[in-house]
């Protein structure tokens, strides 16, 4: 069964220039102990449905519709009491930048006893020996010490470190982790991808990965969905979509990127471009979101936006020539 | 033999850090600390390493945004790291630089026809008012944006078209040298295909030189002739590209390369994760900078600093396994 449900969500922010659809209708699905990625670019809506997910959008200006069904229950229907006690409890989240949401006046062990004594009703004592175990589990050398020491004093490896332990502190049944290792050099991304990985299989926790980076995706998500413009495009067991990307997005997407190697396996070619933009979301769009900048485009896309069909086992996409973009590629 | 474009040799650049209660300057960031490299006309390097190694320190001090601390930097045989205002603001026409993020290296007050022309106004390149605007247009040709856009200012576009007009201000100097400092970093990956494709058009066109300062392996590997991998303010090896990638020496390049992460679900790679962070630059280890890091440390490490030496066909690496004990 699935943990978490999203059935048409739609988050809108009222601008200045217009109503901006921010999420426009996505639907997805995340099964118990599974690591969903959603992909796509700045402005593609990614962020916006993890915040709306965890209903950290301020509203207004935001406007969340549609329903997110976590456990058997719709959290767009809960109180705000009932729903700080899931935030950090039953599902928490890891944001990319560990120095902005850390608070910088409070020492790291403070920080992890406050959701173990909010949520779990432990004491002082026992959630400070808890604090120090989750710091020992996400590999922090002197967790005795560290435990007293403020975020400034910490790397920023070690920094996302603490995120990490603050956000499994509570056995989460949904970890969502937005970027979390964008701003990290790749030596402390490797270390941090591998202790996501290792405590995925002891935690058990599902992860939402939210990123832009194709490397990672690869590295850790079991299905990914492909967002564009507030809207899903293409979603797939990890493997399949890379093997066979089936959008003309995803498709520029994964062309765009440069792999490690390429210059010794002779493979190293112009970059594929997508050309233009994305499109303003202040303005309503009309058919599909991607005709402006795809090559396969004609009146039809231009004028009806394609809904999601299934295109291979698991594997569905929103184009009305996807299968003709598999055999173009 | 002509000399190489640029030459770097022994560069230092040590930061003052003000303590104590006059602000008495008893320590010191060791940013760069004696870097020494050269780039041919038309050729890319590459300087690559993680945030702190002072790869943008170098890239700054060449285009001498600050007086370095010892050591030459010499533009086409002549010195310009101590040269007088007066000839070095003819060699700056020569160096040019392209910066990460374009939101903040483009005056916001300022059209897009103003910005451009600043610089052939400054270094006087232009021979009239109609050769200006030749220039102007000419220049939003080649990096493929729209002449109506000339009168717009920068909020007006995209990042990676305001990177466009990034990489036309460099241009417009008719630089033979383009420092570029993380210059596709802060783009969105169908964007910086773009632009990475524009700068490998531009080198051939107008045989530039890049000095192109990045910490992703991947975009280096695509755009580059050779790399320079640095780590705490030292170069740890230098090679062409095809070395670099296919048989990097020093265990710093090597956990470097492995810890990227492949596009590729299921791909087969044991990355070497190297153990607790990047030291301070203000206490620099002892020995090798590496040691405190490194799989393969040994006693020697710890006490004695190895040197560059060369190793194979124009493979340099300081690592104290690659030497005769």
């Amino acid at each position: 069964m699935a943990l978490l449900e999203v059935e048409n969500l739609q988050t809108h922010f009222r601008t200045p220039g217009g109503i901006n659809r921010a999420v426009d209708g996505v639907s997805f699905h995340v099964n118990e102990g599974e690591t969903l990625a959603i992909v796509g670019e700045s402005g593609c809506g990614k962020s916006v449905t993890s915040m709306s997910l965890m209903r950290l959008i301020p509203e207004p200006p935001g406007r969340i519709a549609g329903s997110i069904r976590f456990a058997g229950k719709d959290l767009l229907k809960l109180s705000d009491r009932e729903m700080r006690a899931i935030r950090g409890n039953d599902i928490s989240m890891i944001f990319q930048e560990p120095m902005t949401s850390l608070n910088p006046v409070l020492t790291v062990g403070r920080q992890i006893r406050e959701t173990l004594m909010i949520h779990q009703g432990l004491d002082k004592q026992a959630a400070e020996a808890h604090a120090i175990g989750m710091l020992t589990l996400v590999g922090i050398p002197e967790p005795k010490r560290r435990v007293g020491e403020y975020p400034h004093q910490l790397s920023g490896g070690m920094r996302q470190r603490v995120m990490i332990a603050v956000a499994l502190a509570c056995n989460p049944k949904l970890l969502i982790a937005d970027e979390p290792t964008t701003a990290l050099d790749v030596t402390i991304q490797a270390q941090i991808l591998k202790l996501m990985l290792d405590l995925k299989r002891r935690v058990g926790a599902a992860i939402i990965l939210i990123t832009h980076d194709l490397g990672v995706v690869a590295e850790i998500a079991e299905r990914v969905m492909v967002m564009y413009a507030g809207r899903k495009v293409e979603e797939a067991p990890v493997a399949e979509l890379f093997r066979s990307p089936r959008h003309p997005y995803t498709q520029g997407l994964l062309g765009a990127v440069p792999k490690l190697g390429s210059s010794l396996a002779g493979t190293a070619t112009r970059l594929a471009e997508i050309p233009g933009q994305v499109p303003d979301l202040r303005k309503p769009i009309i058919g599909c979101v991607f005709a402006g900048r795809c090559a396969l485009a004609t009146d039809l896309c231009r004028q009806y936006a394609p809904g999601l069909e299934e295109k291979g086992p698991r594997h569905i996409a929103a184009c009305h020539y996807a299968a003709k973009g598999a055999i173009a590629a | 033999m002509s000399p190489p474009l640029l030459q770097v040799n022994d560069l230092k650049k040590h930061f003052p850090i003000n303590k104590g209660l006059f602000g008495r300057k008893s320590e010191f960031v060791y940013a760069v600390d004696g870097v020494s490299f050269e780039i041919a006309r038309g050729e890319t390097l590459s300087l690559v390493g993680e945030s702190g190694c002072g790869k943008s320190t170098v890239g700054r001090a060449i285009l001498r945004l600050f007086e370095i601390t010892s050591g030459q930097v010499i533009l086409d045989g002549q010195r310009i790291d101590d040269a007088h205002p007066s000839t070095m603001r003819q060699m700056r026409r020569r160096v040019q630089v392209v910066f990460q993020d374009p939101f903040s290296s483009l005056n916001p007050r300022m059209r897009v026809r103003d910005i451009l022309a600043e610089p052939i106004r400054n270094f006087g390149l232009a021979k009239s008012k109609e050769d200006l605007e030749v220039r102007v247009t000419a220049l939003m040709d080649t990096v493929r944006l729209p002449r109506e856009a000339l009168n717009r200012r920068p909020h007006e576009f995209s990042g990676g078209q305001r990177q466009r007009i990034g990489i036309a201000r460099a241009l417009a100097a008719e630089p033979e040298l383009i420092v570029c400092d993380e210059a596709v970093s802060a783009l969105d990956v169908s964007v910086k295909a773009q632009i990475v494709n524009l700068l490998q058009d531009l080198q051939r066109e107008f045989g530039l030189a890049l000095l192109f300062i990045s910490h992703d392996l991947a975009i280096v590997e695509h755009m580059t002739h050779r790399v320079a991998v640095m780590y705490l303010g030292k170069i740890v090896e230098v090679a062409p590209r095809r070395e670099i990638f296919a048989a990097p020496r020093h265990p710093y390049t090597k956990a470097l390369l492995s810890a990227v992460p492949l596009p590729e679900p299921g791909a087969q790679r044991n990355p070497i994760i190297l153990k607790g962070d990047v030291p301070s630059p203000i206490n620099p280890p002892r020995g090798c900078r590496f040691h405190t890091r490194c799989p393969f440390v040994f006693d020697r490490c710890r006490t004695e600093e190895p040197t560059l030496r060369v190793v194979g066909d124009e493979q340099w690496v300081a690592c104290h396994l690659e030497e005769p004990p």
